[in-house]
C-alpha cells in the first residue's frame, strides 16, 4: 500500500477507538473530561489537537456552515462557510470528521470577506466542520452532520473516463460579479482537474494544493486571497470568494499548482459595465418560504 | 494510553452487546416486517397498491409507490415490482388473492429502485422493459440495491439484482381482453416506459408524472421531462396511475409536474446567472402553491444536487 493508505487506516484505527471513547461518554465519569463538541463527533478530540494544538477553541454559530443533511452525490456536497459575522478573520479551515483526509482545505482570505463555498467528496455520514481564526489565536468552529451513502473518497474520477482528459487538465472557468456597496465582489471559478485522493488502487494522488488570487492593478499585482486545497476538494473544483478587488483592479489574476508540479494560470476579466452585483442569502432575507 | 484505549474498547463491546439485545427484542415484539398489501379496484379488472408519498424510510420499507395489476382473460400484466424481495413476494400473493390465473408478464417502467427490486419474486415470468432501462439496470443495479439496504435496512433481506429479461420497444399488444400501449419516452429517466390499457383508459404513467408528490430528479433531463408531459396531455385517458402520488380521473397533475419543473429548472438558473453558490440555494424559498407537494424541501434540495452542476458548468465562460 502507498503511505496514504497506512495513514487512512491509522484514521480508521483512531476512529474505532473514539467510537469506544464516545459510548462510553454516556457515563458521567468520563463526560466531565471530554469538552462537550454540539455534534458528539468521535473525531473531534483527535483534529482539535492535529489542527488546533495549543490554541484556543470555541464553538461559535457566528461562524455558518451550510450543507446538505443528507448527501446526494457523495462526490460533490456543497458546502460553504461564512464568517462574515465575526468581522476580520485571518485564517479559515473546512473539516470532515470521518473523511480519510479530515482536512479539506484552509483558507487565507486577505483583504477578503471570510467566506467560501466549494463542494467536497465524503466517504461517510460525519460531522463537516468550519473554522475561523481571528486576529486574536482564538479559533471559532461550527458544523452540521451529513448524512451519506459513502464512498466519495474513494470513487474514481469521472475525468479519467474521457480519453482526452489530461488534455483539459488545468482549463478555468470563472466570472467576476460587480462589488456591491460593501465592496464585496463574488468570484466563482470552475477548474478541470481529476483532484484525485489516490485512494483507488494503482492510481497516485492528483490534486490541486494551492490557488492564489491576485488583483492586476497600474502599481503591480496584489493578493487578494488563498487557498491551500487538499483530497476532499471535488473533481473539477469550483469555489465561490467574496473579495475585495481594489478600485484601479483592470483584471484578477488565478494561479495555482497541483500535487505534481502541473501550474493553473488564468486571467479574469472585470465584469462588464452594467452587470449588477451578486445576489445572495443572507439570514433575515424577507423572502418567503415553504416545505421547511 | 494503550492500555485506556484498550480498556474503552471493551466496555465498548459490552455496552454494543447489551444494546444488540435491546434491539433485538424490540424487533421480536413488533413481530416480523410486513407491507400489508391491499389491492384498490381502480378501474375494470384493474388494481393498485397505493403506497405513501414520503422518502424510503425504515418504516415504509420502501414502500412509495403505486405498483398495479390488469386481470386480463388470459392472465394477469403485473406493473412495477416494488422496493424489494419481500414486496414483490407480498405483491404477488395478494394478486393471488384476486385471481388464480398465471402472470403472463411484468413490465418495469424505469431503473430506479422501488420499480424492479422485487422482481426476484416474478422470476419464472417475462420481465419487461426498455433497452435503456435495462442497460441501466445491469450498470447501476447493485448500487442501487445497495443504497436501498442502507436506507430501509432489514425490509431489504435476500433482495438481489434481478435485471429485466425482455427488451420491448414501443408498440400496440394484445393479452386476452386488454390492449395496451407500450410508449417509450425520455426525460425523468433516459428511458421511461408509460402504459396505456386502451380497454379501461388507465395510464399507467411511471415516473413521468408525480400527483401532490414532489417530482425526482437524479437521471432527468428538465428538457425532455417536458416534452414527456407534452406526450402525455396529447393521449385521451380516464384515469392516470403516477407511480408516485395519488390517482386522478383528470391531468391536473401532468401541468402540476410540468410547473414544478418549470419553476425548478428557471429558479436554479436564474440563481446561478446572479452569482450565488449551490450551498446557498439549497435555502432558496419556494413558491406557496408547491406546499401540496410532501417532501418539498427535501427533493428540491436533492435536485439542487442533481441539476445545478451542470447548469452551471455550461454558464461559466472559460477564461485560459
Amino acid at each position: 500500500m502507498l503511505p496514504i493508505g497506512r495513514s487512512c487506516m491509522r484514521h480508521a484505527l483512531i476512529g474505532i477507538c473514539f467510537s469506544a471513547a464516545l459510548l462510553v461518554s454516556a457515563t458521567p465519569a468520563f463526560a466531565a473530561a471530554s469538552p462537550s463538541d454540539p455534534l458528539n463527533s468521535v473525531m473531534w478530540e483527535a483534529l482539535r489537537e492535529q489542527y488546533f494544538a495549543g490554541a484556543p477553541v470555541v464553538f461559535d454559530d457566528k461562524v455558518k456552515v451550510t450543507a446538505p443533511a443528507s448527501a446526494e452525490d457523495t462526490r460533490a456536497v456543497p458546502l460553504s462557510v461564512d464568517a462574515t459575522a465575526l468581522g476580520q478573520v485571518v485564517e479559515m479551515l473546512a473539516i470532515a470528521d470521518l473523511n480519510p483526509f479530515p482536512l479539506i482545505l484552509r483558507y487565507h482570505p486577505g483583504t477578503a470577506a471570510p467566506y467560501i463555498a466549494t463542494r467536497i467528496k465524503i466517504q461517510q455520514a460525519t460531522a463537516v466542520r468550519g473554522a475561523a481564526r481571528t486576529a486574536d489565536g482564538v479559533w471559532h468552529v461550527s458544523g452540521v452532520l451529513v448524512d451519506a451513502a459513502g464512498g466519495g473518497c474513494s470513487a474514481p474520477p469521472v475525468s479519467y473516463a474521457q480519453k482526452d482528459w489530461a488534455d483539459h487538465v488545468g482549463e478555468v472557468q470563472a466570472r467576476l460579479w460587480p462589488a456591491d456597496a460593501d465592496g464585496v465582489a463574488r468570484l466563482r471559478l470552475r477548474i478541470r482537474h481529476p483532484n484525485d485522493t489516490g485512494l483507488v488502487d494503482g492510481i497516485p494522488a492528483f490534486f490541486v494544493e494551492t490557488l492564489t488570487v491576485q488583483a492586476q492593478t497600474p502599481g503591480g499585482p496584489s493578493e487578494l486571497a488563498r487557498i491551500d486545497s487538499l483530497e476532499p476538494v471535488s473533481e473539477n473544483p469550483v469555489y465561490s470568494l467574496d473579495l475585495r478587488p481594489p478600485p484601479d483592479a483592470k483584471a484578477l489574476v488565478l494561479r495555482g499548482r497541483d500535487n505534481q508540479g502541473g501550474e493553473i494560470d488564468a486571467i479574469i476579466p472585470m465584469p462588464p459595465p452594467g452587470a449588477r452585483p451578486a445576489m445572495t442569502l443572507r439570514p433575515g432575507d424577507p423572502l418567503r418560504s415553504v416545505g421547511q | 494510553m494503550t492500555t485506556k484505549l484498550l480498556r474503552r474498547l471493551a466496555l465498548a463491546a459490552a455496552l454494543a452487546a447489551g444494546l444488540t439485545t435491546a434491539l433485538t427484542a424490540a424487533a421480536q415484539a413488533a413481530g416480523p416486517l410486513t407491507y400489508d398489501l391491499k389491492p384498490t379496484r381502480i378501474a375494470p379488472d384493474t388494481y393498485v397498491f397505493e403506497g405513501s408519498t414520503k422518502h424510503f424510510t425504515r418504516a415504509n420499507g420502501g414502500n412509495i409507490l403505486n405498483s398495479g395489476f390488469i386481470v386480463t382473460v388470459d392472465g394477469v400484466i403485473v406493473i412495477q415490482t416494488g422496493p424489494s424481495r419481500r414486496y414483490g413476494e407480498e405483491m404477488r400473493a395478494a394478486i393471488r388473492k384476486v385471481t388464480d390465473k398465471p402472470i403472463r408478464k411484468v413490465f418495469i417502467s424505469n431503473l430506479h429502485p422501488d420499480y424492479w427490486l422485487g422482481s426476484q419474486a416474478f422470476a419464472d415470468v417475462p420481465l419487461a422493459a426498455l433497452p435503456g432501462t435495462i442497460a441501466g439496470i445491469q450498470e447501476e443495479g447493485s448500487g442501487i440495491a445497495d443504497n436501498m439496504y442502507r436506507l430501509v435496512g432489514d425490509w431489504m433481506r435476500g433482495t438481489e439484482v434481478t435485471v429485466p429479461t425482455e427488451p420491448v420497444y414501443g408498440s400496440t399488444v394484445r393479452f386476452g381482453d386488454h390492449r395496451l400501449r407500450l410508449i417509450p419516452l425520455a426525460g425523468h429517466t433516459a428511458a421511461d416506459l408509460m402504459i396505456l390499457d386502451e380497454t379501461t383508459g388507465v395510464l399507467f404513467a411511471g415516473g413521468v408524472v408525480f400527483c401532490n408528490r414532489t417530482p425526482t430528479t437524479p437521471h432527468a433531463s428538465i428538457a425532455d421531462w417536458l416534452k414527456e408531459l407534452d406526450a402525455v396531455d396529447a393521449l385521451d385517458i380516464r384515469l392516470l396511475v403516477p407511480n408516485h402520488g395519488h390517482i386522478r380521473p383528470d391531468k391536473t397533475c401532468v401541468a402540476q409536474t410540468r410547473d414544478w419543473l418549470t419553476w425548478l429548472d428557471g429558479t436554479l438558473r436564474h440563481a446561478i446567472e446572479s452569482g450565488m453558490d449551490m450551498a446557498e440555494a439549497l435555502e432558496l424559498p419556494i413558491p406557496e402553491r408547491f406546499a401540496v407537494l410532501d417532501v418539498l424541501r427535501e427533493e428540491y434540495r436533492r435536485s439542487v444536487a442533481h441539476l445545478w452542476p451542470k447548469i452551471e458548468q455550461e454558464s461559466l465562460p472559460r477564461v485560459n
